[in-house]
């Protein structure tokens, strides 16, 4: 501990999101400029720059932490290599922080109101550093957790009331102690971590940021189950999130943490990591079994459920990876510690994905019970080109959409589906003003339709004919009864599909009806898209009063069809037009419908 | 390139079949090997794949064309993933995507002529904070503008000639 605390350390956001945005190339530039600078010899201590996790704030990548010993740690955003050496010289040499470069204002204000307990150590540690991992309470949950009996730590999940983040939000100590009670010597643990729905990328982020704390919890559970092999299923668009975990993995099995008599506490656990080729339905629990026994990955009825017949028939247990973190945290602080936090039927924190027409994407940490208008604008910073909220969809495809009267609801598994949404997987998406809600159903059945396995006829056929009901709206081409025809299959394709996907797919055009149900009436009886965003029902005609006068739209023209004068509002020709949407796209004040 | 399994990698999967209750679970595993080496899975790499795990083709086959990133055709040295999903359309993945068309030419699924890009739509990335995104080998890219897509698009094809 007192060795690391006298280092000079510069943090960087190394994960995925990182990456893209040139954090290798940042990180190798204050590695030149150290050793250009003499800086460890000039400020007497070590200097060590280290690749954490995700800090969350995507959209301002890439953020740097420089941490001075003795001194509180400030934050850069949107660094590039060009700025190192201005940083080394006049910050970490010099009189003290680039005031004009630290992130602004809103970067406390988007750390205010979280409570990262999840992500603590996710952009704080050295994510494929074990020893980093030991120093910040690594491992001492499962050392806990060993002082008790098994039904005594499925107790004290339950105790806690933590509930599973995966999506259902089923109640984890009752799953656990299901699949222990089963008969059986052999049991499997699996996690799951194929994280499918867009819009979600917070499994990813514990990955790649504290892939130890992963394996923890994984531990916790095999040891409470009686489970001697784990398998933890990634998908396969997580190629740095695979690498960091096979590390962890790899390290935990040379220094005896992993297999025969784990770190020396007298249980045996196997892990291996199963990576998917690129399934949707993989995420669901009967379909990701398949695929890990290596047959197509299609689902099957339930019962019998995992814990009674699982993989190869065995007593099975399925939690995500979210799950499996938070157990960790419940054995480092106590299962009360844990229930005080949240709601009454949501216990803890939950991580959500705020993307789409926000204006800081990125995943936040808040206790249940926040509501979703403080997640959106106290967090988030509201949204982007301050444009005016119009939905916000909650839970992926199998979720639903929100308006702005619905946005008080509370982060809770039970709030969000009285509200008509689920709290899925945590994704968030904002719409502003310009999204078409006809047209967001639309796509949501486009994807689910697509990502089927087919084996059930109400999700195979019934997602199709209403894909197609939903694209003739969108057309403008929509009858009288659509909408009635649309809620009736809805049921059905709900209450008769094999697994949760066809179950939950129809949710986005439920809660779109309910709550949008004038943006279909518009496009059906007037065959008119409100929002103008709907392409076969544009007009092609510029709003004078939104029209800025900048001249693009006659530039990207390509039939010549745009007359325009500077200072001028521009005037389309539909003599010539050809309707390729070229003006459209490309006009930033959405003044042409 | 050309190889389907290195001699290493097939005794590595030989020792690992023999230690395993249930071979089958290779599977994937066997195609994405072989996939690595030879930027597709063509019919020897099934039949490769059905030998090692005492199956059939015809049961390998089944499982190679159930998942999207399994190729059981050609593709280019650089297969592009889009994501066409949520968080990317609303923020001009479409526009990302025609873009790239026209740039290479090519429409979804189709190989340009130097046998170098192949596009491909893809389901989300995890890269939502960052859409629209894309994604070539191990690396994800975003958020884009067609400028920016050009310059990797530029910048693998350098890669290629060097
Ligand atoms: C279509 C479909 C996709 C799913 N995708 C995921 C996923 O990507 N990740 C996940 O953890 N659970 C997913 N689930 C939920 C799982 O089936 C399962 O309920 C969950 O992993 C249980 O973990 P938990 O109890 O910790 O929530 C999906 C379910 C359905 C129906
Ligand atoms: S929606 Fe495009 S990466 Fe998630």
């Amino acid at each position: 501990m007192a060795e690391s605390a006298e280092k000079l350390k510069i943090l960087i956001c190394q994960g995925t999101g990182g990456l893209a945005s040139g954090a290798a190339q940042v990180a190798e530039a204050f590695e030149t400029e150290f050793e250009k600078q003499g800086v460890e010899a000039s400020i007497g201590k070590r200097c060590a720059v280290i690749g954490t996790g995700c800090r969350g704030l995507c959209a301002n990548d890439v953020l740097v932490d420089v941490c001075i010993p003795g001194k509180e740690a400030v934050t850069y955003d949107f660094v590039t290599p060009e700025l190192v050496p201005q940083i080394v010289q006049d910050h970490i040499l010099g009189e003290g922080p680039i005031e004009k470069k630290k992130a602004g204002p809103y970067y406390e204000k988007f750390l205010e109101k979280q409570q990262r307990i999840i992500f603590s150590r996710c952009g704080t540690i050295d994510a494929e550093s074990l020893d980093e991992f030991l120093e910040h309470r690594g491992f001492e949950g499962i050392r806990k957790a060993v002082t008790m009996k098994p039904s005594e730590v499925i107790e004290e999940v339950k105790k806690s009331g933590l509930r599973g983040r995966g999506g259902g939000g089923f109640p984890t100590g009752m799953k656990w102690s299901f699949c222990a009670a089963t008969p059986g010597e052999s049991k499997y643990l699996i996690c799951n971590a194929d994280e499918g729905d867009p819009g979600a990328f917070m499994d990813r982020s514990i990955l790649e940021g504290d892939p130890y704390g992963l394996i923890e919890g994984l531990m916790i559970g095999a040891y409470a189950i009686g489970c001697k092999f784990a398998y933890v299923y990634v998908r396969a668009e997580y190629p740095l999130a695979i690498k960091r975990l096979q590390m962890a993995i790899d390290t935990c099995y040379e220094k005896g943490f992993l297999g025969k008599n784990c770190l020396g506490l007298g249980f045996d656990l196997d892990m291996r990591i199963k990576a998917g080729a690129g399934a949707f339905v993989c995420g669901e629990e009967t379909a990701l079994m398949a695929s890990i026994e290596g047959h197509r990955g299609m689902s099957r009825p339930r019962p019998p459920f995992p814990a009674v017949r699982g993989l190869w028939g065995k007593p099975t247990n399925i939690n995500n990876v979210e799950t499996f973190a938070n157990v960790s945290y419940i054995f480092y602080n106590g299962a009360d510690w844990f229930n005080a936090i949240g709601t009454e039927g949501t216990k803890g924190t939950k991580i959500f994905a705020l993307t789409g027409k926000v204006k800081h994407t990125g995943l936040v940490e808040v206790p249940a019970g926040t509501t979703i208008k403080e997640v959106i604008y106290d967090v988030c910073g509201g949204i982007e080109n301050n444009r005016k909220f119009k939905a916000v969809q909650a839970g992926g495809p199998s979720g639903g959409c929100l308006p702005s009267n619905a946005i008080e609801t509370e982060v809770d598994y039970d709030s969000l589906i009285k509200a008509g949404a689920m709290m899925g997987s945590g994704g968030l998406v904002v719409m502003d003003e310009t999204t078409c809600m006809v047209d967001i159903a639309r796509f949501f059945l486009q994807f689910t339709r697509v990502e089927s396995c087919g084996k059930c006829i109400p999700c195979r056929i019934g997602l199709k004919i209403m894909l197609e009901i939903l694209e003739r709206i969108t057309e403008g081409k929509g009858q009288e009864g659509d909408i009635e025809l649309l809620q009736d299959m809805a049921y059905d394709i709900k209450k008769s599909s094999l697994c949760g996907l066809g179950q939950t797919a129809p949710n986005p055009v439920l809660s779109t009806i309910r709550y949008f149900r004038d943006e279909y009436e518009t496009h059906i009886k007037e065959g008119e898209c409100p929002s103008h965003s709907c392409k076969p029902l544009l007009h092609f005609r510029v709003i004078e009063d939104k029209c800025k006068k900048c001249g693009l739209c006659p530039r990207v023209c390509p039939v010549d069809a745009i007359e325009w004068e500077k200072g001028k509002v521009a005037y389309i020709d539909l003599e010539k037009c050809t309707k390729c949407t070229s003006c459209y796209d490309a006009c930033r004040f959405m003044a042409i419908d | 390139m050309m190889e389907l399994l290195t001699a290493e990698q097939l005794d590595k999967f030989t020792v690992q079949v023999a230690g395993l209750e249930h071979p089958r679970e290779l599977i994937i595993d066997l195609l994405r090997s072989v996939q690595d080496n030879h930027g597709w899975v063509p019919d020897e790499g099934v039949a490769l794949v059905a030998k090692i795990l005492g199956l059939t083709p015809l049961e390998v086959e089944e499982v190679a064309t159930f998942y999207d990133k399994i190729f059981r055709q050609p593709v280019g040295r650089y297969p592009i993933h889009i994501c066409d999903s949520i968080c990317c359309w609303s923020r001009g993945g479409d526009a990302l995507a025609t873009h790239l068309r026209e740039h290479l030419g090519i429409d979804f699924g189709e190989t340009t002529a130097d046998g170098l890009f192949t596009l491909l739509p893809s389901c989300c990335l995890g890269a939502c904070g960052r859409a629209p995104a894309i994604m070539v080998g191990q690396n994800t890219y975003g958020p884009l503008t067609t400028d920016d897509a050009d310059r990797i698009v530029d910048a693998l094809r350098q890669e290629a000639q060097g």
